[in-house]
């Protein structure tokens, strides 16, 4: 279970997240939604530990570890995922090669002993057939030159290879076309299961068609302004945000 | 691919200090007395029973540089080197002359096999046909063992120390020695003429495929003692051969001189391609001791069509002052050189090529990745000239420099001089960092930072690690990820 406790987060002394509290049950699909700005990408890069945040107070705990005082790596090797908004590009970096790097060093994290070669392209073969991922792209440099579908897809494709307790998806939709939309959404969905958890950052309900939340909350100003079950996110494509907090603030 | 992983395994074996080969072997020596003068290059010569007339070169190479100055145009800072304080000649005892592999030294053996580099002809891995490469090992100033030395002669291949050329093959070693690097060319190069102990001889006759790689290692051991060897490559008429140097000295506080000359022969369709994998001892992190490394490499494409190409891997030495070049006189000659260069701690690379186009429709290609990382300084010198007659010339330079922390400095400092309309040369530069967002990007995913840089920056220098013979590739790759160690975080 992943749990936000009373979040405050700064950048460059500008207050970002302002009290922020949710938490995510295993098994569980939470979207949250909410307008530009309002901090939801900081709040994934906060969960994941991406350095240069000042957290001035709260928690975050998985499963009931205190998570902020770890680096990035060490959150990763015990399963927190986050696709990103915008995925980096390494250059020189084959795909295939970062995968393999990244999967190996999570197991060695974990006192597992690397994977084979062939056990490996077999998960890779399998991954990437459910997500449509051309083979020839793996062999690319990493998100270099990539399309922005491609881009998801290929964040999608990790996280599967890499099998997270926890995954905060961010924006995973945008860029996507009506196909990519469902298979990605269907490569998501073959990973719910009763003991992982999903954090699904999105500005449309046509991700949530595909992607089922178990509950919704809306996010403005660094804070979860209100929570409620799927209903909220079709009150919201038809309302926009005017209800809530870019007023309340 | 697995290279990445082993990369990251051996970055993780490692501690605090990185240089791994940082050890002192007891190996007893004959050590000249310090100090340089006419005396001093007699010694050497008559140590190795040399002909007159080479001796004559020598003392002609000493007088001339005593009137010569160091030169100061390159990037980098070091005090004034005392030249009397060092001894030029170490060999070791029971080195003396070449041997049988069966007769040399099992301590010097040992040596070599903890650097990793066995000195044995038989594959000991039964049913694997692993790539042979043969090697000569040159430790302080001697060549003490060269191996595959039969199965070459078969072939036509002489592979052999230098000091074994100068006897048996003399008129080879005077027709050739001096002729791309002359014992005029510039300080270090006259002062290695003058003093030079050993080193690697090749030659590779007429339509010649060399059968496999070969490969010099180089090591210093002894203490307060010069390191000045010597190399001459010929490939006769349509020959071809693929060589290596590899090299590596103990930790010391002192700094170290290395002073070597390279000459590569290629005549016409003949093909050299050289290769280095530079590990020098580079100093501990706040700059004391590690190796100057002052070399002077040139080839010269004598023949039409022929081809040189250098590929340099720099990760080691205090200093780097090293600019293998390509003289292309040859008509419709090529040359290339592919390089990277690694600093951290306080190390200084002042390094590049010069593609000299002499001869018509000749062509160059220039790579250079230069990583820089800690407190290091990192500049890329590199001049591209196309002669008068030298009509169709064209050169491409790529030169990239990558960042690593915000203490370091990367310079891009290209000449370039076309003397004919019709030359074309291009010219392309970025720098770069490796930014906080790959780091975390890389992080996400579960690998450490040191594991992420290492991966980042052998993914900015894949397209020169690809121009490496594989099984060195992969090495190079490790060395990488070592010399980056302590470089974040
Ligand atoms: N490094 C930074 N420096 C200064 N301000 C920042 C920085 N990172 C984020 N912010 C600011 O924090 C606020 C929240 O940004 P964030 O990216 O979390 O929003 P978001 O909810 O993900 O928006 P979107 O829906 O557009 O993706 C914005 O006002 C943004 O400008
Ligand atoms: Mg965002």
């Amino acid at each position: 279970m992943l749990e936000v406790k009373d979040l405050h987060v700064s950048i460059h002394g500008k207050t970002i997240l302002d009290g922020l509290s949710l938490a995510v049950k295993p098994g569980e699909v939470a979207a949250i939604m909410g307008p530009n700005g309002s901090g939801k990408s900081t709040l994934s890069y906060v969960i994941a530990g991406k350095p240069g945040y000042e957290v001035t107070s709260g928690e975050v705990l998985l499963d009931g570890e205190n998570l902020l005082d770890l680096p990035a790596d060490e959150r990763a090797r015990k399963g927190v995922f986050l696709a990103f908004q915008y995925p980096i590009e390494i250059p020189g970096v084959a795909t295939m090669t970062f995968l393999k790097a990244s999967l190996n060093a999570q197991r060695r994290g974990r006192g597992e002993a690397d994977l084979t070669t062939p056990e490996f392209m077999r998960r890779v073969r399998e991954a990437s057939q459910r997500l449509k991922v051309d083979q020839e792209m793996l062999r690319r440099p990493l998100n270099v030159g990539f399309s922005g579908g491609e881009k998801k897809r290929i964040e999608i494709l990790q996280m599967t290879l890499l099998n997270p307790r926890f995954a905060v998806l961010d924006e995973t939709d945008s860029g996507l076309d009506i196909d990519a939309l469902r298979i990605v959404s269907e490569g998501v969905n073959a990973l719910r299961d009763p003991t992982r958890g999903f954090l699904v950052i999105t500005h449309y309900q046509r991700l949530l068609d595909h992607i089922k939340p178990d509950v919704v909350h809306v996010m403005a100003k660094g804070r979860i302004v209100a929570s409620g079950g799927p209903e909220l996110a079709l009150e919201l494509e038809k309302n926009g945000y005017r209800d809530y907090a870019v007023e309340a603030a | 691919m697995a290279a990445v992983q082993e990369t990251v395994d051996r970055v993780r074996a490692i501690d605090v200090d990185a240089y791994k080969y940082g050890f002192v072997s007891a190996i007893e020596s004959d050590v000249a007395p310090k100090g340089l003068n006419e005396g001093i290059v007699r010694f050497i010569s008559a140590k190795k029973e040399e002909p007159e007339w080479l001796l004559a070169w020598r003392l002609d190479a000493y007088r001339r540089w005593l009137t010569m100055e160091e030169p100061k145009w390159a990037r980098v800072d070091y005090p004034p080197i005392d030249f009397q304080d060092l001894h030029y000649f170490a060999a070791p005892k029971n080195a003396a002359g070449p041997r049988s592999l069966d007769d040399v030294d099992p301590e010097l053996l040992r040596v070599y096999e903890k650097l990793g580099i066995p000195l044995v002809e038989q594959e000991i891995l039964a049913g694997v046909e692993k790539p042979r490469v043969a090697v000569d090992a040159v430790f302080d100033s001697v060549s003490v063992a060269t191996t595959f030395k039969a199965e070459l002669a078969k072939a036509g291949v002489i592979f052999c120390s230098f000091s074994e050329a100068v006897h048996n093959h003399p008129e080879l070693v005077k027709r050739y020695l001096g002729t791309v690097v002359p014992s005029t060319d510039n300080y270090y190069a006259t002062l290695n003429s003058a003093v030079f102990s050993d080193g690697s001889f090749v030659y590779v006759p007429e339509g010649v495929r060399c059968p496999m790689e070969l490969s010099t290692y180089f090591r210093i051991n002894e203490k307060n003692t010069g390191q000045f060897e010597r190399t001459l490559i010929i490939a006769e008429k349509g020959a071809y051969v693929s060589y290596l140097e590899g090299c590596t000295a103990p930790k010391r506080d002192e700094n170290q001189l290395h002073a070597a000359v390279v000459e590569l022969v290629a005549l016409d369709d003949a093909e050299i391609k050289y290769s280095t994998v530079q590990n020098w001892y580079p100093g501990d992190a706040e700059g004391r001791g590690g190796i100057y490394n002052f070399v002077t490499k040139r080839g010269d494409c004598r023949g039409a069509r022929s081809k040189i190409s250098w590929t340099q891997v720099e990760t080691g030495s205090a200093i780097t002052w090293k600019y293998p070049s390509c003289i292309l006189r040859g008509e419709s000659s090529r040359g290339e050189f592919y390089s990277i260069a690694i600093s951290n701690g306080r190390q200084q690379v002042d390094s590049g090529t010069k593609m000299i186009h002499l001869g018509r429709n000749t062509t160059s290609r220039i790579i250079s990745k230069g990583v820089s990382a800690g407190r290091s300084q990192n500049t890329y010198r590199g001049q591209v000239s196309a002669h008068r007659l030298a009509t169709g010339a064209r050169n491409f330079t790529n030169c990239d420099s990558l960042l690593i922390g915000s203490e370091c400095g990367a310079h891009t400092v290209p000449y370039i001089e076309a003397k004919n309309a019709s030359a074309v040369i291009e010219h392309e530069a970025t720098t770069s960092k490796v930014s906080e967002e790959q780091l975390f990007y890389c992080q996400q995913r579960g690998l450490s930072a040191e594991e992420a840089t290492a991966l980042i920056v052998n993914g900015f220098v894949r397209d020169v690690l690809q121009q490496l013979p594989m099984e060195f590739a992969v090495e190079a790759q490790k060395l990488i990820a070592i010399s980056l160690e302590g470089s974040v975080g």
